[in-house]
């Protein structure tokens, strides 16, 4: 009897416990971080504490080996009084910025409205104008935009053809027109974001567009009244995503000018690789990416700031 | 006469749409033909499109590589980082996402938000202080910095998986959780078939941003036994080498394949995926 209860009471708290044991690795809490906890540990490991690090490498002398040595704000202040070169690497990226994000997505909405509906030809064209942002980014663009635009390359031969130029002549070359052809490329990837605002179109209610014909409007104010407002929330979309990958701009610049000529085309990140890996002032780098991290947040920040005087989500009305 | 009228409008529709796309695609076309061109008939006749004469030494020339390594170590560099890596974001984004859509816990809203946040954060800054911790992992000239971060999932992907499990019918977890299965084999049989399309939507841009990938490469990889074709390709254009513009197309338009032929056979992926993600859900 004795024997048996205890053996009873051994397998009793043996249930209990694999109940509980259970319990907790089937409760909701438990559960839950299970499936996260990889996003938790990469969180805490690849961003955090690099986070955390670069942020004290900005207030010291690093080359990347030995121990970092403290020195203040002092990299702060050689960036905007000592540093004429990443002032203008600062102007070049908010020009390049500032051009190529509004031009790209004018260009994706008007190709997404061409195209917005139709048959086969249509998704043919589709296609197409979607092809240059699959491979856009890739250093085999890069290297043929070198040769497009360069001495003598096709783009220069087509100007003397037409008699807008007399001799040959880099547009990769002079620090007037280098940034140009940069920009350029940018703008011819505007396939992402055109096939954004083609899911957005097909959102929109025909009925919207049936009522504004029956009260007689034309295509232009189609547009301006219905098309664009239902649009806004999209466009926020794209501008947020362009703004920031905007800022990252790094692979076409460097390999088609290398920051060149002149610095004329030299984007931030290529001025905080050029400090950071070719000279190994890793501290300084630090600095200036932590007043990127900045410059994107406050930009950002903006956007959502001012979202509710022209983005209009349909719940509101 | 509106027939009429409609139909040439038409036509200038067509002719204009065409004449652009021959514009859109002219780079590529023109990388094409010119890896087909000698160096002389590339320099003499830059604005033609077709080359004088076929040749098709640039590929032998461009497949040679550089200081004896050739373009084959460099595919397949660049196959075993990407198949590896691209399973490992996609994989662990899943997980992940389901354990957002489908599990109630507490900190869940925070921990959703910290991903929102790391989406929209611009990669590049974490580089020199990542660079100098794989550095003291002796990570540094291996492909493990290029491979290893993605299997703790990739914000994009975890919130594209996660928009598409939402939309799935919650009454299919609960039958399931009738039938005794628990949170885990709910996933791994209910949820893991279902999210096919949003696992290939995010393969093929996982894939895509992996092959192109030049930052990552240029700053872990010193040892050219180990570069990927990204690296390789920029090697044509380093002013220390003698500029062969025939091999360098060959050797891009042979980087490029892999992507178009994934374009093109996986188009309404892509499609999905972009609406998936866009602001709807």
């Amino acid at each position: 009897m004795r024997v048996k209860t205890s053996a009873d009471n051994i397998n009793k708290s043996k249930e209990k416990k694999g109940a509980s044991l259970r319990s907790v690795l089937h409760n909701e809490n438990t559960v839950g971080y299970v499936f996260i906890s990889l996003f938790i540990i990469g969180f805490l490991v690849f961003t955090v504490y690099p986070l955390l690090s670069s942020l004290y490498f900005s207030f010291t002398k690093y080359s990347g080996l030995g121990t970092p040595e403290w020195i203040g704000l002092l990299n702060y202040k050689r960036m905007f009084t000592l540093d004429p070169r990443y002032i203008k690497s600062l102007k070049v990226t908010f020009v390049y910025v500032f051009i190529y994000v509004p031009l790209r997505l004018i260009f994706a909405l008007l190709i997404a409205m061409m195209f917005k509906s139709g048959g086969r030809i249509i998704a043919a064209y589709r296609t197409i104008y979607y092809l240059p942002s699959v491979i856009g980014g890739s250093v085999a663009v890069a290297v043929i935009w070198r040769q497009l635009w360069g001495y003598g390359g096709v783009i220069n031969r087509l100007f003397i053809n037409l008699g807008l130029m007399e001799e040959e002549f880099s547009f990769i070359a002079s620090k007037d027109t280098a940034l140009m052809t940069i920009i350029i490329l940018a703008i011819w990837q505007f396939g992402s974001p055109m096939l954004v605002f083609l899911a957005g179109l097909k959102d929109i209610p025909v009925s919207l567009y049936e009522a504004a014909i029956v009260d007689g409007a034309n295509s232009w104010q189609k547009f301006w009244r219905i098309t664009l407002p239902c649009l806004t929330p999209i466009i926020f979309f794209n501008l947020v995503n362009q703004l920031i990958s905007g800022f990252m701009a790094f692979t076409q610049a460097f390999i088609i000018t290398r920051g060149g000529p002149n610095d004329a085309t030299m984007l931030y990140v290529v001025y905080l690789y050029e400090k950071s890996f070719t000279t190994f002032q890793m501290g300084y780098g630090s600095a200036m990416a932590w007043v990127l991290i900045v410059i994107v947040a406050i930009l950002t920040a903006i956007l959502f700031a001012t979202q509710g005087k022209w983005v209009y989500y349909e719940n509101k009305g | 006469m509106t027939y009429k009228k409609k139909l040439t409008k038409k036509i200038f529709f067509h002719v204009f749409v065409s004449l652009t796309c021959i514009l859109m695609v002219y780079p590529i076309l023109y990388m094409l033909f010119g890896s087909f061109k000698t160096q002389q008939d590339i320099f003499q006749n830059p604005t033609s499109l077709f080359p004088r004469e076929w040749n098709f030494n640039n590929y032998a020339n461009g497949w040679k590589g550089f200081g004896g390594t050739t373009f084959a170590t460099f595919f397949k560099n660049s196959i075993i980082i990407t198949v590896i890596s691209v399973l490992g974001q996609v994989g662990s984004s899943a997980i992940i996402a389901y354990g957002f859509a489908r599990c109630r816990f507490k900190g869940r809203s925070i921990w959703f938000s910290v991903m929102i946040i790391m989406m929209l954060m611009p990669a590049q800054v974490l580089i020199i202080p990542q660079y100098i911790m794989f550095n003291t992992f002796g990570w540094v000239n291996s492909w493990l910095p290029l491979i290893v971060p993605g299997f703790f999932g990739y914000p994009f992907f975890i919130f594209l998986i996660y928009q598409f499990i939402r939309r799935l019918p919650i009454e299919l977890d609960e039958s399931a959780y009738i039938d005794g299965c628990s949170k885990y084999s709910i996933f791994g049989r209910i949820i893991l078939p279902l999210i096919k399309p949003a696992l290939i939507t995010s393969m093929i841009f996982a894939t895509y941003w992996k092959w192109d990938d030049f930052f990552g490469p240029m700053i872990y990889l010193t040892d050219i036994k180990r570069y990927t074709v990204s690296i390789a390709l920029k090697m044509f254009t380093d002013p220390a080498a003698q500029s062969d513009w025939g091999a360098a197309y060959a050797m891009a338009v042979l980087s490029l394949i892999p992507v178009i032929i994934i374009f093109f056979s996986f188009q309404k992926y892509l499609v999905q995926g972009i609406s998936t993600t866009g602001l709807k859900g």
